[in-house]
């Protein structure tokens, strides 16, 4: 299979190129500008590897939500101008390079030297799939083998959306994210692209939290979608970005890990174990659970993006 | 067979004008050029990529998904184009 | 893309999609070199065009259904992540910013 293997190596070739622009570019919108295209390539990557819900998720986060929380931290550290960064003395440099080269040569020995065939759980994680309900491994591994986690995860979410909004001033605590001045119009090319790509963002979003039951897909990717919309509308000025004290935000942002403590709790009851699922109520109440994650995520990413709260609260 | 081949052909003409596109994009002297290589030439290639694996996928799901995806290719094509119009029409020295 | 390809037609899309990818890597290497603001931002349009081609076609060649669902993602991303880039870039001083685009 020479062509799938020069165009394996091809793919590498490129992703490693990227990367080391990113690495020695001198501005750091240069970089930010890098790293968005290294996301979306890493998509490919994954789809490569017939991994299609972690390039679902690698699109979304890395090649769109991450990329413009750099921009906007980058943006906010410079007042905005792409002037050159400082850069660090030259040992300190040389160190840095060195560990990551070690780091990333301990990474590929370990990849290169697995046993051949690798030791998976994978035969028997889909033998027991059946009795979720479920079509897709990666949902079954997500929310039911290891749900443990995916609770976990979320809750770290508002965490770390705590440890933003714990940055404000005390002044503005409470208010509104978003620079003081932001009074400049949108150029309306940007207002025409978030009129047109929200409606369809939410029914793909909405897709592919369905899909995700039995195809690639999921909640997190839809609600990482679903955050890089509304973040598109914020920019635009189609919509405020809310005061973090609002009710109904916070209330989002809690329903998702909350619903699922609350099914994870009843597991003791029904089904004898916390987080377990009595067999035939397993389907429904993942999707329920799925649902509500998939607005709690969405608030979570776009208000990490949007930032610490700046204004004082209307 | 012959769907085979007309997959292929559109494929091929899809991949000439995305060599056109890179070919603009490398050779021409300025950013408003080159972005006119790039969202124009690329986005014809983009279609006629899909217009070529219509054939192979399943109506009436898949073949939707391939349309929307190029329609919504095309249109925010158009508006991104403008909207980096706009950053390279700035003056001033801007690295 | 239902069935996964014969053999040789598989062949033929995989190597369409590995012309694309050497289209987008050449676009990338010019992009990102290039000496203004505006080509940096191009990089993000050229991922959503070249990438989404290659994505197609790998998909179509290994049979993965999937990778039609992973192109629309990334076809809204690459514009929400070109519009942020290019918007991103404005100051409030800026001239462009104040006049109606």
């Amino acid at each position: 299979m020479s062509v799938a293997w020069a165009f394996d190596a091809i793919l590498a070739g490129t992703v490693l190129g990227v990367a080391a622009w990113i690495v020695v570019a001198r501005e750091t919108f240069a970089a930010v500008a890098g790293f968005i295209a290294y996301g979306l390539l890493l998509a490919l990557v994954w789809v490569r590897l017939a991994a299609p819900d972690v390039a679902l998720t690698e699109a979304a986060i890395g090649g769109g939500v991450t990329g413009v929380l750099l921009l906007g931290a980058a943006a906010r550290l410079r007042g905005g101008a792409t002037v050159p960064d400082v850069w660090p003395a030259a040992p300190l440099r040389l160190v840095a390079g060195a560990l990551c080269t070690v780091i990333a040569a301990a990474l590929a020995a370990v990849v290169l030297l697995l046993p051949e065939p690798a030791p998976t759980l994978a035969p028997q994680a889909a033998a027991a799939l059946p009795a979720t309900g479920l079509g897709n491994p990666v949902t079954g591994v997500l929310m039911a083998y290891r749900a443990l986690d995916t609770l976990l995860e979320k809750v770290v979410l508002v965490l770390a959306l705590i440890g933003v909004w714990s940055l404000a001033q005390d002044a503005s605590w409470g208010g509104v994210p978003g620079p003081q001045g932001r009074a400049a119009r949108a150029p309306d090319a940007l207002v025409f692209l978030a009129r047109l790509l929200p409606p369809v963002g939410i029914v793909v979003a909405v897709y592919l939290l369905w899909l995700g039951a039995d195809e690639p897909g999921g909640a997190f990717q839809g609600g990482a979608l679903l955050a890089a919309m509304w973040i598109l509308m914020m920019m635009a000025g189609l919509a405020a970005s809310p005061a973090v004290s609002d009710r109904r935000l916070r209330l989002a942002l809690v329903v998702g890990p909350a619903v699922f403590l609350a099914i994870g709790l009843a597991g003791f009851f029904s089904a004898g174990a916390f987080l377990a699922y009595p067999e035939p109520w397993a389907k429904p109440l993942i999707v329920l659970v799925e649902a509500a994650k998939i607005v709690s995520v969405a608030a979570a990413l776009a208000l990490l993006v949007a930032g610490p709260p700046q204004r004082s609260p209307r | 067979m012959i769907l085979d081949l007309f997959s292929l052909l559109a494929i091929a003409a899809g991949g000439f004008f995305f060599l056109a596109g890179t070919v603009g994009l490398l050779r021409f002297p300025d950013p408003l050029t080159r972005l006119h290589a790039l969202t124009k030439a690329d986005n014809l290639g983009l279609g006629l990529v899909v217009l070529g694996l219509l054939p192979r996928v399943d109506w009436p799901q898949g073949g939707l998904k391939l349309i929307v995806v190029w329609l919504l290719v095309l249109l925010t094509g158009a508006t991104v184009g403008q909207l980096v119009a706009r950053v390279a029409q700035r003056p001033g020295p801007r690295p | 893309m239902p069935r996964r390809a014969a053999p040789a037609m598989a062949d033929l899309l995989l190597a369409a999609a590995c012309f694309v990818l050497v289209m987008v890597a050449l676009g990338l290497v010019r992009i990102l070199r290039g000496p203004t603001v505006a080509d940096r931002i191009m990089a993000a349009q050229l991922l959503g065009t070249g990438g989404i081609a290659t994505l197609l076609l790998i998909g179509a060649a290994t049979g993965m259904p999937a990778a039609v669902d992973v192109a629309l993602a990334l076809a809204l991303l690459a514009a929400f992540a070109s519009a942020a880039l290019a918007y991103g870039t404005e100051g409030p001083d800026d001239p462009g910013a104040t006049d109606r685009g």
